[in-house]
């Protein structure tokens, strides 16, 4: 009998997972959970090596959504890219918007007026709510439920955006920041309209809560699933709420302070022990806090422009330089990284995937979990391959 | 019940087109005679229409979003818009028990050999919605090194449904034009449907990764480029 | 946190035989980076990983930049009195020369324990054609493992000492490295309906020559 060690590899969690072959144990199959699949939330794919059911060893592949948008950037103007920032992540348009905004008005050193911030604020927080629910209700797809409670959330972000419909005309590629403020200001119609659907948010929160957050197969199936250590984290570059279910506290919006998010009183949820279940209640929570970040921001907001009136928008060509703007989205650190040379098309135009990145310690959360387990723990990561792929 | 096809005064034309009558005629009963007879709960049709009934009502769809668009096609099978209305809510993720491919997103070159090959996979009668603008020709990413412009060079495609993304009420007017389309299609005579005829391919060769490109770039007897307008 | 002159300071001061460059940022956004030489890069990224006062234990975004070759025309005025005895002359002396290009790998490091930054890092490779690898700041951050493994997709940079070094958004065959800016697409535009520019040459090439013009019957 020859024992002969097929891979050794040293897990981040402490025991590692030796993969022998011998006359007791079978072979081990390779699976490609491939780009067509319902769980991959995309053109994702997993090759995963199995022991049984269990996962041994895990390599992600990209690229299948790879629509080269940084190299169309390049021979676009800043503004012309600016629709396509709406189809990075395609579920959360309005942030990524404003952090391509962000980025270049760092570039230009252009100002916002104050009531684009708060603007800019509400339509931000409005869409963490959006992706949060849609999340969790996909998160609940892999678990099994099959569609109910992707169809309550659905339900919530038909109400949300129908409002960016009724906003910037399009329901999610709203293309709706511009360099120096918003494009359209909401009429009082609108803000009290959402004001009103904010204010019934808990209420859904609540209903939500009931049905899954004590749920017992919900509890025995994310509990201690793709546990993540926060240093092996932080050195991975793991941002979000990924990030923060591992205890550590770096939200963007406080570190930074980037818009008027200093003037709102908000708390920054920490899970203690950065498994599955800990994601999830990070999004439950954060949805709490935008829901008062979003109530502050409705009765304080001031009147006046919503563009900068020095802003140039024909004709725009930033001076010679770089600068890395970056925001809290709502799966991380989003940034955007451009070098000018003084021309109307950015020389170098990076976007800093958040989703990418959070895949960096996919393997690592997954090995020595089932195959069904590792479905679960993509979905608390939250990707979207719009944004992975680029 | 009568197998045999329309009679050519009355073509056969999808439900909801002008023309259509609820009952196409069949031998020598006129339309108000078998109305007549329907009212006292008897149905006359022929086979073919009751087939394609049964199979236009009931369509499969396999789940497969690529993109932003598949965001709007789940969105369509949720309750506000509802996809269920049609019989299509039944997602298949596997591609032998489907009927329909919606292809929804931005096709790349990477993927598309994977998209030829699920096609592939699919059992006759089987019928592609290109859904948005990419995968119509490319949508906004044309200028693309990765981008395929079009799914239609690799697979022929029966509905377009231009917009990016399309609402999802338009999926639903692309999927009723779909229902139409079944509902006018012959099984018998020189112009039958695809999947009964033995000379009309139904899988089509997969693309390789080449060093700069797919190979081959696109599959000659699906799609041609169409030629430039003749100037004005 | 200190200015960029103070950890290029420190740092010289630490590893006298590194070649560290400040690069000024010209722009609004003033982010000044510190151009690090490929022998000592990866001693220099612990360094700044592992130290008390910066801690930069997270590294945010790493990018690859490409510099093409660049003709630069140098022009020499020199003045020459007019041997008549009138206004001196301005001669121009024009020549050129190739300022060999390289591909930039940058860095942007942040500190979570310290809750600042950025920090900007680069490294350069010698030329684009043969001579492309720089150290891999993998081991250092593990968070650059796939953002290096896109540089070496999309650019050719090669990482040494990088764990898994493969392409990743293309697919394996794939022979060039399409955002350098050189690279030219696949021409498979045989029709298009709003053509213009190089585009519109690379379609035209594909249609066959206008038939003559039939007489009507």
């Amino acid at each position: 009998m020859s024992i002969s060690d097929l891979s050794f590899l040293p897990s981040a969690q402490g025991p590692s997972v030796r993969a022998v072959r011998d006359q007791f144990h079978g072979d081990l199959l390779e699976v490609s959970m491939g780009p067509q699949h319902p769980s991959t939330h995309g053109v994702f794919r997993m090759v995963a090596t199995l022991d049984g059911e269990l996962i041994v060893k895990l390599k992600p592949v990209f690229g299948y959504l790879h629509r080269n948008h940084e190299k169309i950037a390049e021979n676009t103007t800043y503004l012309g890219s600016m629709p396509y920032t709406d189809r990075l992540d395609y579920l959360c348009s309005m942030s990524t918007n404003w952090a391509y905004a962000l980025a270049v008005e760092k570039l230009a050193g252009q100002s916002v007026p104050d009531r684009a911030q708060y603007l800019r604020i509400i339509m931000a927080e409005l869409t963490r709510l959006v992706n949060h629910a849609c999340l969790v209700g996909f998160l609940f797809n892999d678990l099994g439920t099959s569609f109910t409670p992707l169809l309550y959330a659905f339900r919530e972000r038909e109400k949300i955006i129908d409002l960016f419909e009724s906003l910037s005309g399009s329901r999610m590629m709203c293309n709706y920041q511009r360099f120096g403020g918003c494009r359209i200001d909401p009429t009082p119609e609108w803000l009290k309209a959402a004001s009103t659907l904010v204010d019934n948010f808990p209420r859904f929160l609540d209903e939500y809560e009931t049905m899954l957050t004590g749920n017992e197969i919900m509890l025995a199936r994310t509990q201690g699933i793709g546990r993540l250590d926060p240093k092996h984290a932080i050195n991975a570059g793991i941002t979000g709420p990924v990030l923060r279910a591992c205890g550590v506290d770096y939200d963007v919006r406080k570190v930074d302070g980037y818009g008027f998010y200093p003037r709102f009183n908000f708390r920054v949820p920490l899970g203690a022990h950065g498994d599955t279940y800990d994601r999830y209640m990070m999004r439950i929570l954060e949805m709490r806090e935008s829901v008062k970040i979003l109530q502050q921001a409705f009765k304080e907001l001031p009147e006046g422009p919503i563009m900068d009136p020095k802003a140039k928008i024909r004709g725009f060509r930033p001076k010679a330089g770089e600068a890395y703007g970056r925001l809290e989205g709502p799966k991380g650190e989003l940034g955007f990284y451009l070098i000018s040379d003084g021309s109307p098309n950015p020389y170098r135009y990076r976007v800093r995937p958040p989703s990418l990145i959070n895949l960096t310690l996919l393997e690592e959360m997954c090995l020595g979990h089932t195959i069904a387990d590792s479905v679960v723990i993509l979905g608390s990561i939250d990707i979207v391959l719009g944004e992975v792929d680029r | 019940m009568s197998d045999a096809p329309s009679s050519p005064s009355a073509p056969a034309v999808g439900a909801g087109a002008p023309g259509y009558t609820p009952f196409p005629a069949a031998g020598n009963i006129s339309d108000a005679d078998r109305e007549d007879l329907r009212r006292h709960g008897v149905l006359m049709t022929s086979f073919e229409e009751l087939y394609n009934w049964g199979r236009s009502n009931s369509i499969w769809p396999l789940q497969f979003g690529l993109a932003c668009c598949a965001i709007e096609m789940i969105a369509a099978a949720t309750a506000r818009f509802d996809i269920a209305r049609f019989g299509a809510e039944i997602f298949r993720p596997s591609p032998r028990q489907a009927d329909l491919m919606i292809v929804s997103g931005t096709v790349t070159k990477k993927m598309a050999p994977l998209v030829v090959r699920l096609w592939n996979q699919m059992p006759e009668p089987k019928y592609c919605i290109a859904m948005g603008a990419c995968a119509i020709s490319g949508g906004p990413f044309k200028q693309g090194y990765n981008v395929l412009k079009g799914i239609d060079r690799f697979i022929p495609v029966d509905i377009y449904i231009p917009g990016c993304p399309p609402r999802p009420e338009a999926l639903l007017n692309g999927l009723i034009q779909l229902q139409q389309k079944i509902k006018g299609e012959k099984l018998t005579g020189p112009d039958a449907a695809r999947f009964t005829r033995a000379d009309k391919p139904s899988e089509f060769p997969i693309p390789d990764y080449g060093a700069h490109d797919l190979e081959p770039t696109k599959n000659t007897t699906v799609w041609s480029p169409p030629s430039p307008p003749a100037k004005v | 946190m200190e200015t960029v002159e103070q950890i290029r300071d420190r740092l010289l001061a630490r590893f006298p035989a590194a070649k560290i460059t400040l690069v000024t940022n010209p722009g609004a956004a003033a982010e000044h980076s510190l151009l690090f030489d490929a022998a000592s890069a990866r001693e220099l990224a612990l360094f700044l990983r592992d130290d008390s006062a910066l801690a930069l234990d997270y590294c945010s975004n790493a990018t690859g930049v490409d510099w093409p070759d660049k003709e630069i025309t140098d022009v020499v005025k020199t003045t020459v009195p007019d041997p008549a005895g009138g206004a001196p002359k301005i001669i121009e002396q024009k020549s050129t020369r190739m300022q060999p290009g390289c591909l930039e790998a940058v860095y942007h490091l942040y500190s979570m324990a310290k809750k600042n930054g950025p920090v900007v890092i680069r490294l350069r490779t010698v030329n684009r054609t043969d001579q492309v690898t720089l150290p891999s700041l993998t081991p250092v951050w593990r968070s650059c493992d796939f953002q290096e493994r896109e540089i070496f997709d999309l650019y050719g940079i090669i990482f040494e000492g990088h764990p898994d070094l493969r392409r990743l958004l293309m697919w394996d065959e794939f022979k060039d490295h399409p955002m350098r800016k050189d690279y030219v697409e696949p021409d498979d535009y045989e029709w298009e309906p709003t053509a213009h520019g190089t585009v519109l040459e690379r379609a035209k090439a594909h249609q066959p020559a206008a038939p003559a013009k039939e007489a009507k019957p």
